[in-house]
């Protein structure tokens, strides 16, 4: 990871990204869209590696949630990796899991959450869960990486299971809030 | 196939792309696309869709993806192409063989009024979708051009752009079903079988 990078990425010794991994092998995801975040670099290395998954890098979130529509529609299990920023480009595309009633699980990585640095994440971060709700969407949150392998392993099954969009939102708290050495 | 102002008819555009198509999916922008496709004939391997509007090239995408040894068509305005452009970026690196995408160009937003869309100022979305990395591609004004732009949404050496200028008038309404679940399920049957349903 980049010294330098404004976001910050998990600890190299952290377990939770590759629960993850074995998270979607275990459930057979096959299609994985994503906007990259430092919180998910890990996980993204893993799926490029993986010749059973096709990793979709997306120029808008919004571009994943209908993507997913055509994963589902061809029988494929996919998922959308983000940002909370990046929640705020996908909701009136959620309306097509609403009125498709099409398994969508989404895993977000929070910013403007536990400690952020950087006041231009904090609206959205703040939001992101209730914009989420407001669109149907269930949301659990994970604020340990305890939580995370539970908690994702039940908005994957809760996706697929009851046929909705669903989300996993990772707290800041785990990844830890980059400070440009202004500590 | 030509409308009274010299350009394309969209229903009969739609009707000579969709002959004889075989197991061929399409998935239908929001607004006219979804009508012609309706009026042509309703079945299960389209997509009709009511909403989402910019996103239809992309669940062409995961589709294409899904079902690599099947055609997936794309039909779509150019006003929902526009507010998905950047999918054009996502798709080409992709390069899935099996899909097209085909814009019918009226230039404008048919169901709102009217209104100009940016393609009556000049916005070229060929040259977007080359600029992209399409490496195949058409531009169709002429009834004589159609079978060569259905050869190649037939012919798998996607991904595969094209935009077909057409006349601006709206057609009789032809509304297909609006249960989105109905939709979903019955495009999942004809691609999996009664299996569709039974999935864990």
């Amino acid at each position: 990871m980049d010294q330098n990078a404004i976001d910050k990425a998990p600890d190299a010794a952290a377990a939770w990204p590759d629960q993850i991994y074995g998270l979607l092998k275990k459930h057979d995801i096959r299609q994985v869209a994503l906007v990259p975040d430092a919180g998910h670099s890990r996980l993204i290395k893993r799926c490029l590696a993986d010749n059973g998954m096709k990793v979709v890098t997306l120029t808008t979130e919004e571009e994943g949630v209908a993507m997913l529509l055509g994963t589902w529609l061809g029988g494929e299990k996919g998922i959308l990796l983000m940002q909370s920023s990046g929640v705020g480009n996908v909701i009136n595309m959620l309306s097509l899991s609403i009125l498709h009633r099409t398994p969508m699980p989404m895993l977000v990585t929070m910013r403007g959450d536990f400690g952020e640095f950087n006041p231009a994440q904090v609206p959205m971060g703040e939001a992101t869960q209730a914009v989420l709700e407001a669109m149907g969407t269930l949301v659990k949150r994970a604020d340990t990486p305890a939580d995370i392998e539970p908690t994702v392993d039940a908005t994957i099954r809760l996706a697929f299971n009851t046929y909705r969009p669903t989300a996993t939102l990772i707290g800041q708290r785990i990844i830890g809030a980059k400070t440009f050495g202004k500590d | 196939m030509l409308a009274s102002s010299g350009k394309l008819d969209r229903r009969e555009l739609t009707r000579a792309l969709l002959a004889d198509r075989g197991d061929m999916l399409v998935i239908a922008g929001l607004g006219a696309p979804a009508w012609d496709i309706t009026a042509v004939g309703d079945r299960a391997e389209n997509l009709p869709l009511w909403g989402g509007m910019g996103g239809a090239a992309m669940i062409g995408l995961g589709l294409a993806l899904a079902q690599p040894r099947r055609k997936v068509l794309v039909l779509t305005g150019d006003g929902e192409m526009l507010m998905g452009i950047g999918s054009l970026a996502t798709i080409a690196v992709q390069r899935p063989a099996n899909l097209s995408i085909v814009v019918q160009d009226n230039e404008h937003y048919g169901e709102t009024g009217m209104q100009e869309t940016a393609t009556k100022h000049g916005v070229d979305l060929v040259t977007m979708a080359k600029g992209a990395g399409f490496k195949h591609t058409l531009f169709v004004t002429k009834p004589e051009e159609v079978p060569a732009l259905r050869e190649a949404i037939h012919a798998g050496r996607g991904p595969f752009f094209a935009v077909a200028k057409i006349d601006e008038a709206s057609k009789k309404l032809v509304l297909p079903p609006r249960e989105g679940a109905f939709l979903q399920a019955r495009m999942r049957e004809a691609v999996l079988g009664p299996e569709a349903h039974h999935q864990l």
